[in-house]
């Protein structure tokens, strides 16, 4: 150890306490805002209830046609054959349960962030404050660890799959975002002034040109949020989010190597029927 | 039909245009103005008028402003000072409703790169104008396809625009304008993307449309012979001032300032002139698996004398006349081998009418023009070498 000497000014300047002031900030924040996070947290566990009740009412073997000729329609026969091979095999190992709760959870949390990152992306290509203020906040929540974004969601809608749904669409959100603006930004300026010299609205303009065109790049940001979205479900599993990641989570904690291994597999699955069903979307329409 | 007046335009491109705007009027130049307060002049006090049914040239080279001066007019760019009157309304004292409207139902632009929309069908395309002005899909369906129509696309409304080639996208492009009817049109290089064998076709068809529509039409165009061959009425410009504005034949017969004098020159001498400015499209083309009945077959359809033999990336294999292929025929050949003349006289698209007069003197067959890449582009009989001249030296008379 070092003791504090002239040749080390730095230890003369006290702790800076980040962590306190975080942990002020927000448990005031936790005070001001707790009625609300009540009403968010009833709405979202409400319906994220009824929407997994609702997948595992109908019978497995049903459900997996479905989701293989949905698979079949937007990507190939290729993957609709996977698709189905797959999560016949999920079932067959009885993790089914847990997968509809994972896929509701990552279901409801990209409609959010898409709700959220549309949007915004659009605003940051009109407004260059917005651009201002939202980039560097995209750079910092994509560099966090993922971990770090469940303590505070624990701290404002407690332990469960509330909390571990809006740690996932802070972690999800930001390429929505991003590559919502770029791909506004990437419509070449002649189309964007004929437009304009046809007399369109700004509304005409987004709906009837920068939107469709945009549209792959704004797919590309569709595909990497569900990706981050599954990843983030897994994490988010310590903090009693369910799913499969509760699965993993399990074989971690009893060091069960197969029962681990079975829930991996199982969100490799997933995620490779959710990747090429999204990818080949956007390659379709560009 | 409408009337444009422009008075006073002038743009300046920087952070100053106020301090730029004095020191124009006190005459000092761009440069001193670019190097003193970091403003660049765009267009300075552009003064004009055009008629109904008038085409009006704007010709510069590039950096001229003239990109800038007719984005000025329906104010894709703000002009710094000076007004525009299109009948007698002041578009640049609009605000944002009238000026959309404005843009909407009174004007339309063809874009140099034709700015086409890649995600939307052809007709849709055409149909953008109109879709914009919440017209029925029915109706404006039927409106496009009568623009269609117009400019010779019939059959093509459900391709998308990067299906077609460039004169076909141009055409799309400015059907786009027909279909909402303006009474303005503003094309901004139009043409200038364009082949020259195709550019010329294209203009002889706007001379055409415009006999039927009567279009207060602004034509922008870097492209002295286009200017002189499509305007009523021609403006030259240079660094952002409108140096003359006259009648093609005016200009180049009494050139106001040195500049313009410099400009046209060269116009009727045979210096300028190049091969592909003269040359004509081949009528037809043998191919390499062609047989002697084929050629000679090709050649009574087409109506020549001779063929050129291309291979299949329009590389130039040879000529064969159509005395040799009936020989062929006649001895039951089933190869050209022995009848294509593979030493045939060529010359590159920019070599200029002097030196070709010499080529096509000797030569006993059309000269072939090849580019650089040995690619077959046209050919040149000795009789569209003196049409050319005739065309360029008296380039308002009817053709």
């Amino acid at each position: 150890m070092m003791t504090s000497s002239i040749l080390n000014p730095l230890d003369f300047i006290p702790r800076i306490p980040i962590g306190n002031w975080v942990d002020d900030i927000i448990q005031a924040l936790r005070t001001a805002i707790g009625p609300l996070t009540r009403v968010i947290s009833t709405i979202l566990s409400g319906f994220m209830g009824v929407l997994s009740d609702l997948l595992l009412l109908i019978p497995p073997f049903i459900l997996i046609l479905i989701i293989s000729a949905v698979a079949w329609k937007l990507a190939s026969q290729r993957v609709a054959v996977f698709s189905f091979i797959g999560l016949s095999l999920i079932y067959n190992i009885g993790l089914w349960e847990e997968s509809i709760i994972t896929i509701t959870m990552i279901l409801v949390a990209v409609f959010i962030s898409l709700l959220i990152g549309i949007p915004t992306g659009i605003l940051s290509t009109r407004y260059d404050m917005v651009h201002k203020i939202v980039w560097p906040i995209l750079d910092f929540m994509q560099t966090m660890p993922a971990f770090v974004y469940l303590i505070p969601a624990i701290f404002f809608f407690r332990l469960g799959v509330v909390s571990a749904m809006i740690a996932t669409v802070v972690f999800s959100v930001p390429p929505v975002i991003r590559l919502t603006g770029l791909g506004i930004r990437l419509v070449p300026e002649d189309m964007v002034e004929a437009a304009t010299a046809f007399g369109t609205t700004d509304w005409q303009k987004l709906t009837k040109v920068q939107l469709p065109l945009a549209m792959p790049t704004i797919m590309a940001g569709v595909n990497q949020c569900i990706m981050l979205a599954l990843s983030m479900v897994v994490i988010a599993a310590m903090i009693g989010a369910g799913g499969l990641g509760a699965v993993v989570l399990r074989g971690i904690q009893r060091v069960d190597l197969g029962l681990g291994f079975e829930g991996g597999v199982s969100v490799v699955i997933l995620a490779i029927i959710l990747d090429r069903i999204t990818q080949r979307t956007k390659d379709a329409k560009e | 039909m409408a009337t444009i007046k422009v008075e006073n335009v002038t743009k300046i491109f920087g952070d100053r245009p106020k301090k730029a705007l004095e020191m124009l009027d006190q005459n000092i130049s761009k440069d001193e103005i670019l190097e003193k307060t970091g403003n660049t002049v765009g267009v300075n006090k552009a003064t004009f008028e055009v008629g109904e049914g008038e085409i009006f040239v704007i010709m510069g080279l590039s950096g001229s402003g003239k990109s800038t001066l007719i984005r000025c007019m329906n104010r894709l760019i703000e002009p710094t000072s000076g007004d525009v009157w299109v009948d007698n309304e002041n578009v640049t004292k609009m605000n944002e409703d009238e000026l959309r409207n404005f843009r909407r139902y009174k004007q339309a632009m063809v874009f140099q790169k034709f700015a086409l929309f890649p995600h939307r069908t052809v007709a849709e395309n055409v149909a953008f104008g109109l879709e914009i002005q919440d017209i029925s899909l029915e109706e404006r369906m039927k409106k496009a396809h009568e623009a269609l129509d117009l400019v010779g696309l019939k059959g093509y409304a459900n391709q998308k625009p990067g299906q077609l080639s460039g004169g076909m996208q141009q055409r799309v492009g400015l059907a786009r304008c027909l279909a909402v009817d303006p009474e303005i049109l503003f094309m901004d290089e139009a043409f200038s993307a364009l082949d020259p064998l195709i550019r010329r076709d294209m203009q002889d068809e706007l001379l055409n449309l415009q006999s039927k529509m009567n279009k207060t039409i602004v034509f922008i165009t870097h492209d002295l012979d286009e200017a002189l061959k499509l305007g009523d009425r021609v403006a030259i410009m240079k660094d952002g001032i409108i140096e003359q504005i006259d009648a093609p034949e005016d200009i180049l017969r009494n050139p106001k300032t040195e500049y313009v004098a410099r400009f046209v020159e060269d116009v009727d001498l045979s210096k300028v002139l190049t091969a592909e400015g003269v040359m004509v499209k081949a009528k037809a083309v043998a191919r390499p698996k062609d047989g002697p009945r084929m050629v000679l077959r090709k050649m009574r359809e087409a109506g020549i004398s001779g063929i050129f033999m291309v291979s299949r990336d329009d590389e130039l294999i040879g000529y064969i006349s159509s005395d040799d292929a009936r020989k062929a025929v006649d001895a039951d050949q089933t190869s050209v081998e022995d009848i294509l003349q593979r030493d045939v006289v060529t010359t590159l698209p920019d070599t200029t009418l002097n030196d070709l007069f010499e080529l096509t003197a000797s030569a006993t067959i059309p000269v072939a023009v090849v580019d650089e890449s040995k690619k077959f582009k046209g050919l040149i009989i000795r009789g569209s070498l003196l049409s050319g001249l005739v065309k360029e030296a008296y380039p308002h008379d009817d053709e």
